[in-house]
């Protein structure tokens, strides 16, 4: 949370004059139950949407309705009834909230003392009644605030940065263009409906030739209510210019929206950059996995010109469920997908996460770096797809995909997907899977290591060449979180 | 008057269900180094994972001492906190975890459960590399993953430099020689050699006496079926040399 202080500490100096905010006119800002055109019609009028907006939104509601969830991942859960869950500002019955913190998760409520989180920011993580993230975390991410010291330096680069809902206020054009360019409105189920009814999220444009200046953090925006749950991502890198954007938060947060369906589309064109790092720590459920989030996510980014490069880092440790597979297209000659991910599954808890690398251009090259534990009765998949295609002549790609088991209860498979319509291309894959031995914790024992020290040790040891790969304020905070996510697995 | 650093006293233990030690008592002042021999088979190995702790090998009777606190409840890591350290036959590979950054957290650990303050990472890596440079251990060896890729020398070397770094009061070395040519051995010995001291004690178990000739100990004890059958001081070992265990098995059975 080091990232908060700081922000805290900057908006105390900035004066505390947004205190209260706009928790006025948001309280009764919602839409009834379940999912129908007039839904999808409320929330683009909310947001003052142009028509052609909402024309998107509804049409993308309209192929919904015929398209079916997609039932070949690796998890189960209970039928979702997509009627029963709100689409706007779900209002929180106050019935269902935690009245204080004695109500949440001990569990939970160890992990943010772990982590050291002040208290009252654990209340407003774990939901409880009158801490609403509006009314204090918002105060402090207060666009206009927070944004003054930002943005400044930003605007000073030319880079845009700000939710998606300013973007298609102010820069319409450039939404127009790339919105949905990468992942189409029928990509699939969930992207489809992430497409009708999403909230909010964020938008950056790199102009030419620029280096942002900094590490754009979720942190840094606005975040309006709700952007959690049917999140929309879009960044562009034009020629030349490089970003790299840091997502999610090592603090476990709890939310009362069961479904997350999120889009991430990255555009990066000639001799751009995108580095795009996750870490997700949503509410895995208690112990048998009661509560947690699913989280259906659909990522990608478009190498669209030569010499491009995208790289995705995720540190994917919550959700009941994650069904996630952030992807590249390397449509540019020479250019360059990357994808380093630590999946960690505890208790209940269940992922099937990978990659997609699609050669399209020539000289392409891409990396896959996968790095599964799973412990506790979890079951993790990787699933990853290469695909050489017929103009991708002297395309490599190199995969290395480890899984860490934990105990006897707990299962990883690997389902790689490899094409080739090329026989030029080169397409290596190496995977291995590995239990924690008897012999190492003792020898870490004896040397005065205490065993879940130990445990959090070897993993992080496994995990290495993916957790060198993210920016240096998340990395340490991942290291920690990669033990707090195994506690209670050996022993 | 010398001071009872270990005292093992009627040592019962079985490894699932099989007893292997079978009243072994001994005991370390500080200061003396002492010598454990036998056949394969006898124990020498149960002996030094009961001592350290190890989950699986269960005491069934008697004591283990540590400067007068009974030890046997104790788990490992606790045990190496006041002070005992094993140094493995096969020491451990751990890929991905740095040398430098595993002894690191030991030391530290070890503090913390000591009370201590934990050290600095400078006043920390000044130590680690006056400890490492008399064992030949270069800076490229630190960083790389415990016992990794480490030749059986290296790994050795390993041992002594944590055992260097840990300052316990009582090491155990498990068959310390085995993998090592001459010159590995005698930069071991010498490591091993610059840690003795009038506080200090060590229980040396091997198989061999060619270890002893770089090791000098002050006594020498044979080990056979569970339990210690000879003492003496190190012309034993010297005299099992030519003779071999079997005679002394042989008298066992007779």
């Amino acid at each position: 949370m080091v990232a908060v202080d700081k922000t805290k500490e900057q908006v105390a100096a900035l004066g505390e004059k947004y205190e209260h905010g706009w928790a006025s006119d948001i309280e009764s800002d919602y839409a009834p139950k379940g999912l129908n055109e007039d839904i999808v019609r409320y929330i683009s009028a909310k947001k003052n949407e142009p028509s052609w907006m909402l024309d998107w939104r509804l049409d993308a509601y309209s192929r919904w309705l015929s398209m079916d969830e997609p039932n070949w991942a690796r998890v189960e859960h209970p039928k979702i009834d997509y009627q029963d869950a709100y689409y706007y500002a779900q209002p929180k019955s106050m019935a269902e909230k935690p009245k204080s913190l004695e109500d949440v998760d001990p569990e939970l409520l160890r992990t943010y003392e772990k982590l050291g989180i002040p208290l009252e920011e654990q209340k407003i993580l774990a939901g409880v009644e009158g801490y609403e993230r509006k009314v204090a975390v918002d105060a402090v991410f207060d666009s206009v605030s927070v944004g003054t010291t930002f943005k400044k330096e930003l605007a000073e680069a030319g880079v845009i940065f700000c939710s998606i809902s300013e973007a298609i206020q102010d820069y319409p054009d450039l939404v127009k263009k790339y919105l949905g360019s990468v992942v189409p409105v029928t990509d699939n189920f969930h992207a489809t409906l992430n497409s009708a009814v999403f909230s909010d999220g964020s938008f950056v444009y790199v102009p030419e030739g620029v280096r942002c200046p900094m590490e754009l953090s979720t942190y840094f925006r606005i975040n309006a209510e709700n952007t959690g749950q049917f999140e929309r991502t879009l960044i562009i890198a034009d020629k030349g210019s490089y970003v790299s954007y840091l997502e999610g938060c090592t603090a476990p947060m709890r939310d009362e929206n069961q479904l997350h369906a999120a889009v991430v589309e990255l555009i990066a064109l000639d001799d751009a950059e995108i580095k795009y790092s996750t870490v997700q720590n949503w509410y895995p459920g208690d112990a048998d996995g009661k509560g947690g989030i699913y989280n259906f996510v659909t990522k990608r980014g478009l190498c669209a010109g030569r010499n491009s490069k995208i790289s995705w880092t995720q540190v994917e440790t919550g959700s009941a469920i994650t069904w996630k597979y952030p992807s590249c297209v390397l449509r540019g000659d020479n250019s360059v997908g990357e994808f380093y991910s630590i999946a960690i599954t505890n208790n209940r808890q269940q992922a099937d996460t990978g990659t997609k690398m699609m050669h399209l251009g020539k000289n392409t090259r891409s990396r896959i770096i996968s790095k599964g534990i799973s412990a506790g009765r979890s079951d993790q998949t990787y699933r990853g797809l290469v695909s050489m295609h017929p103009n991708a002549s002297g395309a490599r790609n190199y995969t290395q995909c480890d899984s860490l088991l934990i105990g006897k209860t707990c299962g990883a498979h690997t389902v790689p997907y490899i094409e080739s319509r090329n026989p030029d291309a080169q397409i290596e894959h190496e995977a291995t899977t590995s239990t924690i031995s008897e012999d190492q914790l003792f020898y870490c024992r004896q040397r005065g290591i205490p065993e879940e020290e130990a445990v959090t040790l070897i993993v992080n040891g496994f995990c290495r060449e993916v957790l060198q790969q993210l920016p240096m304020e998340f990395a340490v905070e991942a290291q920690k979180l990669v033990g707090i996510s195994l506690e209670g697995s050996v022993g | 008057m010398s001071t009872p650093l270990l005292e093992i006293n009627d040592l019962h233990a079985r490894v699932e269900d099989k007893p292997i030690l079978k009243g072994l008592s001994l005991t370390v002042n500080e200061g003396e180094v002492h010598a454990i021999m036998g056949p394969n088979g006898a124990g020498k190995s149960t002996l030094s994972y009961v001592i350290a702790g190890r989950e699986g090998y269960e005491i069934t009777g008697g004591s283990i001492k540590f400067r007068g606190q009974e030890i046997t409840e104790m788990n490992p890591e606790e045990r190496a906190a006041i002070g005992l350290f094993l140094a493995f036959q096969y020491p451990i590979e751990i890929p991905g975890v740095g040398t430098a950054t595993f002894l690191r957290t030991a030391v530290n650990e070890q503090r913390k459960a000591r009370g201590e303050d934990e050290l600095d990472a400078i006043g920390f890596l000044k130590a680690m590399r006056a400890a490492a440079k008399p064992l030949n251990i270069t800076d490229e060896m630190l960083k790389r993953a415990v016992n990794v890729g480490f030749s059986g020398g290296e790994k050795k070397r390993n041992e002594v430099l944590q055992m260097t770094m840990l300052a316990p009061s009582m090491c155990v070395l498990d068959e310390t020689d085995s993998g090592l040519d001459i010159d590995a051995l005698r930069v071991v010995a010498d490591g091993v050699n610059a840690l003795r001291g009038p506080d200090k004690g060590f229980l040396v178990i091997t198989h061999y006496q060619r270890l002893l000739d770089y090791i000098v100990p002050d006594f020498v004890h044979v080990l056979a079926d569970g339990k210690i059958v000879k003492s003496g001081d190190k012309s034993l070992a010297l005299e099992l040399e030519k003779t071999g265990y079997v005679d002394i098995q042989q008298g066992l059975t007779a």
